[in-house]
């Protein structure tokens, strides 16, 4: 077993998925928004939803493209770096990915095409309905793999037979408590994604002067749904450490920051940890807080990480800051959108510059925190790969160079790298155009359901030399 | 059950290569055409289908996983590096097509990486297949061949056969979908590449079988098997004649039929292996507990719902793109 090609796959596994999770956490929240916009522009016929549709659309492509590409990579990858895993675990976790692709991806890929390039050849319902089927598909898409990734944080419904994990019971896989905090918690991350970008694009909209109208919407649209979702979310949050103080203990004490036993155990809010003298330095603590936490009680004892031997431990310092990054962003996030909400009654959050500023810089959040949320569950199962079955260094493909993985490390870097400044690149420039179909808007009388023909929108754009995708 | 799943696989590979197959080679041939309304024709005729396109790879890929588990594993350690080529090479021509309207003066760099990535794609598909025929060295059910284990000058062939398939779908496609010099370019490139493919096939077959004398005994045990040969003669036929009378809509489904007859005839000569002459079908399969999931759901339902939205797709966006000249 080389060691190194070990850490570099691991590196590897890493960087790519994290790439990943960026694209459909933001695809997720903004398919179900488009679906939104075109409901109320078809049952409405205001043409400023449209007009947004047609602008988050350009966007949603670039990202959605991201996101497919990132996605065929974490597919392969299963097998390439990790042969064993996928050997041992291909009984359970194969099926569920086939589920996902075949539910998901195919609705999908199918009706893609529909929303980015067909609305000119089918019918406005039609266009609806496969906007929605997209929705769907990604909605799906992160409920099957948020079963898988949950089988593989506590893994249950099987035997061991052969060297393989043998599926025995499909419904204690898909239909038990953890997946049924963590798709939610997933699904509530992506929502708050699309919401935070979208007020946050509001916001700059407004601080600029330019296209206010549709900026007053965007604004309002995505601080409203962020004052009812934070909340619940913290809920789904709560619940997935509920899960991880039952099953995981040493991945519970590591986000802890929890070395020895304690009765009752305080809850350490900011220290720093250090792994060779298993105690934290420049501790801030809270007496009490800690049980109460961990098990809702003023008096339970809370296991520290010298529970588990040296080699059953996580490592500490990613779980424990990336937890409280990820809170920190979760309580940010609450504050701006109470803050927001309780201003826009009259009118007054439009023209308060400050929260408009702290609106428009709030848009890393989300992702921060889906980040960091992850860090802390992956990095935390180590060194699991199948959460106290199957160890990361006996998942791996044995005969792994170090040559071949840091071949692949590099050549995954460069292109993620090169593919993603464009991306950002072209994606703030279809930012900073706006929805630019509105300087063609005909008067009001003369648009009865179609607000704004594709020729119209085109002309527009040819004259201002902004690319459209039509 | 088991034969099920191997029935779905190929059919989800073989719809993979017929779809994406046109997909890449229009993406190699792009290299070539000089002008951007030329090469906005060619985009065009792929843009709004090529993720569906793609995403038959990724099926093709999650049946062999969940359905035949050692086969998925054994495969991707093997071709590591082949794999790692192929997605860099689908990663690069996958943004293009959102990348290269975005661009103004960058628009080179897109198009270079959408040729690029489709050549690199098709010719490392065809490699794996090349090197899987030719025998992976394994030992106790793993691959003990080293980082180029796979690597033969049959392999290399059979990645030059691909791209060469893949041209000829590429072409058929763009008679179907475009018109004026688009389609006339495609055709007069559809007798080179046919003529080529027909001889990179034949020396193929005729490798496989000298080096194998098991599969000749296969053939001669059951002569009905010659059926896809002789179905890949007569689509070759009518390629030629359809091509000669100028029926944009005929030579499509014709390629297609010899597409189909190849991997026929690769399928059945190797068959019951699936990594030739080590694992079996029946030796690759996952448990049954496994292959019943998938097959209640998915396999029965879902699978002939995905066949729908292809079709719906497909449909969508039939016929002509329209002309360079108005299309924006």
């Amino acid at each position: 077993m080389d060691i190194t090609a070990l850490l570099l796959s691991r590196l590897q596994f890493a960087f790519t998925i994290s790439f990943h999770i960026i694209f459909p956490s933001f695809t997720i929240g903004l398919a179900a928004w488009l679906t939104v916009l075109e409901s109320l522009h078809l049952s409405t016929g205001r043409p400023a939803y449209r007009l947004l549709f047609e602008f988050w659309l350009k966007i949603f492509g670039v990202a959605f493209g991201f996101g497919v590409v990132s996605g065929v990579v974490m597919a392969f990858e299963l097998g390439t770096n990790w042969s064993e895993l996928s050997r041992m675990s291909g009984p359970i976790q194969g099926p569920l990915l086939a589920y996902e692709t075949f539910t998901a991806f195919a609705l999908e890929a199918g009706f893609l095409g529909v929303l980015l390039l067909g609305r000119p050849k089918v019918a406005p319902w039609f266009f609806l309905f496969s906007t929605a089927m997209v929705a769907l598909g990604t909605t799906l898409s992160a409920f099957w793999i948020m079963i898988n990734n949950s089988w593989m944080q506590v893994p249950v419904g099987y035997v061991l037979e052969n060297g393989m994990f043998v599926p025995n019971d499909w419904t204690k896989i898909i239909f038990n408590s953890v997946v049924w905090s963590r798709f939610p918690h997933m699904l509530l991350a992506a929502y708050l994604t699309g919401a935070f970008c979208v007020a946050a694009t509001g916001a700059w909209y407004l601080l600029v002067g330019t296209f206010t109208a549709e900026a007053k919407i965007m604004l309002r649209m995505g601080v409203y749904l962020a004052a009812v979702l934070v909340p619940a979310q913290i809920y789904f949050g709560h619940l997935n450490g509920d899960y991880v103080h039952q099953y995981q203990p040493a991945k519970f004490a590591a986000i802890e920051g929890r070395w020895h036993d304690e009765q009752p155990a305080s809850e350490v809010l900011l220290a720093l940890p250090d792994e060779a003298t298993e105690s934290n330095r420049y501790s801030i603590s809270i007496p009490v807080l800690g049980s109460l936490i961990g098990s809702m009680s003023l008096n339970s004892k809370e296991f520290g990480l010298t529970d588990f031997p040296p080699q059953d431990r996580p490592p500490v310092l990613i779980p424990f800051f990336g937890f409280r990054i990820m809170v920190g962003c979760g309580l940010a996030m609450l504050a701006l959108a109470w803050v927001g909400t309780y201003l826009s009654r009259g009118g007054r959050l439009e023209r308060n510059r400050l929260v408009l500023w702290l609106t428009f810089l709030s848009f890393p959040l989300p992702f921060i925190a889906t980040l960091t949320g992850w860090f802390t569950a992956e990095v935390g199962r180590q060194p699991w790969t199948v959460y106290g079955v199957l160890r990361t260094a006996d998942a791996m493909t044995p005969f792994l160079t170090t040559r071949a993985a840091t071949i692949s490390l590099i050549v995954f870097c460069a292109i993620y790298s090169f593919i993603f400044a464009f991306g950002i690149f072209y994606i703030y420039r279809l930012l900073r155009a706006g929805p630019v179909g509105r300087l063609v808007l005909p008067p009001s009388a003369a648009i009865p359901t179609r607000p704004l023909s594709v020729v119209h929108a085109t002309s527009v754009a040819d004259a201002l030399q902004i690319p459209t995708r039509e | 059950m088991v034969m099920f799943w191997v029935t779905l696989l190929a059919v989800s590979i073989l719809i993979y290569l017929l779809l994406d197959g046109f997909d890449l080679w229009i993406g190699m041939l792009f290299s070539v055409a000089s002008d951007e309304s030329r090469k906005r024709a060619m985009m065009s005729a792929v843009a709004p289908i090529w993720d569906g396109n793609e995403t038959w790879l990724v099926v093709s890929g999650v049946i062999l996983w969940g359905a035949f588990p050692v086969v998925y594993s054994i495969l991707m350690s093997a071709f590591y590096l082949p794999v790692l080529l192929m997605l860099a090479g689908l990663i690069l021509r996958g943004v293009a097509f959102e990348f290269r309207n975005k661009a103004e003066r960058m628009r080179w760099i897109w198009n270079a990486s959408f040729a690029g990535g489709s050549l690199v794609a098709a010719f490392v598909q065809g490699l794996m297949v090349g090197g899987l025929v030719e025998g992976l060295p394994l030992s106790d059910g793993r691959y003990v061949g080293g980082e180029f284990g796979w690597f033969s000058p049959f392999a290399v062939l059979c990645g030059i056969g691909l791209c060469v398939g893949y041209a000829l779908l590429g072409a058929c496609w763009l008679v179907r979908k475009c018109d004026h010099e688009v389609r006339d370019q495609a055709y007069r490139l559809i007798p080179y590449l046919s003529a080529a493919l027909l001889v990179l096939l034949i020396v193929v077959l005729v490798y496989a079988l000298a080096k194998n004398l098991g599969v000749m005994a296969r053939w001669l045990d059951r002569p009905y098997l010659f059926v896809f040969p002789v179905a890949g003669a007569f689509a070759a036929i009518m390629l030629a004649a359809s091509v000669h009378r100028r029926q944009d809509a005929r030579p499509f489904p014709m390629v297609s039929l010899i597409f189909i007859a190849a991997f026929g005839t690769l399928a059945i000569s190797f068959w019951p292996y699936m990594i030739p002459f080590s694992i079996t079908i029946e030796q690759a399969a996952a448990p049954h507990s496994s292959l019943a999931f998938m097959f209640w759901g998915a396999g029965l339902f879902v699978f002939p719902l995905m066949l729908l939205y292809t079709v719906i797709n497909l449909t969508v966006f039939r016929g002509k793109i329209a002309a360079p000249g108005d299309h924006y």
